[in-house]
């Protein structure tokens, strides 16, 4: 993709990587892992590729997104706060009473939110009957939602997966972020759902592997989902859970768990010195 | 006396659905591979366009209906009882409840009337499930004409619904020119001596232990409450205050259902004697429906022991 469009980009998925970090740290609680492994694709979807309008976040005929692995939330949020759905100085709010940043996201509180989710598994039904809606209406926007690995543990993803293929959906995009690590540990220990590719294959969709780190990749594979008729695609991105904090990086424990001030000092120290790279 | 009419409240749902989509193009329904016996298959038929078979996947089905609901549609999500209710229970907590969205879940086969199928089948639990959910409406209707009238009120209300019907042919006891009033209980009879609040096929039951009691000397007031969320407290407490005893009746589990609902209604209002006819926290089991209706004591006889128990417990 254009040099300066992917360098914008990274500039951007910084500034959210900081805003999750900050949401998390003042709410003491939360779950930075996921939302900074899926912190790209969620920039990409939002400042590159969506059809959207953060004035008006109702508008009829935007593009939808369906953030399936609800907990990663403070992703979600501080893309929506970035690009302009509301004020970034609500991240802070996170997790707190009265606060439109639940801790899992809420369609009927926050700006830009498409689908209320948390309980995994079922975010993408909802993005299948988006989807199924576009194509009765006859209506040109596109369906896109985020599970993660250990969501597709869940038997309701597939019966949505079946479903949206024997539709023929294909103005639907579901993207798993695959880190490998859920609660109890790797996904491959936990309960293997690999090979992840092969099965949405065998479900009838169309599938693409990326690495969840490069807008490049990211650019190509979404571009080529656009094109894609007949079929609803998967793409596949292999992700470092806790990307861009080195400490938080590929560590299970960091799934749901706040950093203390001494942590959190660090990990913005870590953004800023990677934010100030890019912007030299 | 004139023949009396029998008609399945499901088979009244599909023919409303089908009056429905012939007025209004939003409304979609979608099954669980049950049309044939949801009566979904009416729509389907009339308007295949508009009808989406999820297959043997009841959560899944919910999903899909929260996400049409989200672009316009007013969708009506059909299954049995047990599957709706009972197995995506969750997916309608979540995905239908939480954000209000406009999803009508039309759940056919409810209670011990499925008959043969047995306990697995035999949902007495959908009510108190439903009626835990904030925001959601339950409506459990008495007769055809009812059940017809709920479906096409319930698709010009914005928000979701529990539509709960019945398999088994029901006497109609409701007039040509009913008027459904969501949240309204119906006074079918006055009375003073004891109240008896009914729902669903219980609703003609109690007429006829209203007929039973007044050949005793026993004046009944009988209601007919097809609306259980939210659920008529005017009329309760009135009853409560003016007959001071009820019976409830339900073609369900007598933990969570009408019977909950009334006594919660009456406990913090107007104490007096509610005794609740219902399934008495046992599971189903297989056998005609008319038979197993009695079996489980969902019977004008009941009503009436019942009634006379909590005339005598009154003060």
């Amino acid at each position: 993709m254009d040099a300066n469009i992917k360098k914008q980009l990274q500039i951007k998925a910084c500034k959210v990587r900081m805003g999750i970090i900050e949401g998390v740290y003042n709410a003491k609680s939360g779950h930075p892992g996921g939302s900074l492994s899926v912190a790209d694709i969620l920039t990409y979807l939002y400042f590159e590729h969506m059809n959207i309008d953060p004035k008006n976040p109702k508008w009829e005929d935007r593009d939808r997104f369906v953030l399936s692995k609800g907990h990663t939330a403070p992703a979600l949020y501080a893309v929506l706060a970035h690009r302009g759905f509301f004020s970034v100085d609500e991240i802070k709010t996170l997790r707190k009473p009265g606060s439109m940043l639940q801790g899992h996201p809420s369609m009927k509180l926050t700006p830009g939110v498409d689908m209320s989710t948390g309980s995994l598994g079922q975010g993408i039904s909802t993005a299948v009957g988006m989807a199924l809606g576009a194509k009765l209406g006859e209506k040109a926007y596109r369906v896109f939602t985020v599970l993660g690995d250990g969501e597709i543990q869940e038997g309701q993803v597939w019966e949505a997966a079946m479903f949206a293929s024997a539709k023929g959906l294909d103005n639907l995009v579901a993207v798993v972020d695959n880190n490998n690590l859920q609660i109890d540990g790797a996904v491959s220990e936990v309960n293997s759902p690999y090979p992840i590719p092969e099965k949405f294959r065998a479900f009838g969709w169309n599938v693409i592997e990326v690495f969840a780190h490069s807008f490049d990749e990211i650019d190509a594979a979404f571009k080529a989902a656009a094109e894609f008729k007949g079929k609803p695609t998967a793409i596949i991105a292999k992700s470092t859970k806790g990307k861009g904090v080195s400490f938080m990086e590929d560590q299970c424990s960091w799934h749901g768990a706040a950093p203390n001030e001494e942590q959190y000092n660090q990990a913005m120290a870590e953004l800023q010195a990677a934010l100030a790279e890019l912007e030299a | 006396m004139a023949d009396i009419i029998k008609v399945a409240t499901r088979d009244a749902y599909g023919k409303a659905l089908v009056e429905l989509g012939e007025k209004n193009d939003k409304v979609i329904v979608v099954d669980a591979d049950l049309a044939a016996a949801t009566k979904t298959g009416m729509f389907k038929k009339a308007f295949p366009e508009r009808f989406f078979d999820a297959g043997i996947a009841e959560c899944n089905m919910i999903g899909v209906a929260a996400g049409l609901a989200t672009t316009g549609y007013t969708v009506f999500a059909s299954s049995f009882a047990m599957f709706a209710a009972g197995r995506a229970f969750e997916q309608i907590r979540n995905t239908v409840g939480y954000p209000h969205l406009n999803v009508k879940i039309g759940a056919t086969h409810a209670g011990i009337s499925v008959g043969e199928d047995g306990a697995s089948h035999q949902c007495c639990e959908d009510i108190a499930l439903m009626r835990t959910i904030p925001g959601m409406v339950i409506i459990n209707p008495a007769d055809d004409i009812e059940a017809r009238a709920a479906v096409l009120a319930m698709a010009d209300y914005e928000g979701p619904a529990y539509l709960r019907f019945g398999r088994l042919a029901v006497p109609r006891i409701n007039p040509l020119d009913y008027e459904f009033k969501l949240g309204k209980g119906i006074q079918l009879c006055e009375g003073n001596d004891v109240t008896i609040i009914a729902t669903g096929l219980m609703v003609s039951e109690a007429l006829t232990a209203k007929e039973i009691l007044a050949n005793e000397g026993i004046n009944a007031r009988v209601i007919n409450m097809h609306t259980i969320k939210p659920i008529d407290k005017e009329i309760v407490i009135a009853a409560a205050k003016e007959t001071g005893a009820i019976v409830t009746a339900e073609e369900h589990n007598i933990i969570g259902g009408l019977g909950s609902a009334v006594a919660e209604v009456v406990c913090e209002n107007c104490p007096v004697p509610v005794m609740r006819v219902g399934v008495e926290d046992t599971f189903g089991a297989s056998g005609p429906a008319v038979e197993m209706l009695k079996i489980y004591g969902l019977t004008a006889e009941n009503i009436v022991t019942k009634a006379k128990a909590a005339i005598n417990s009154k003060n």
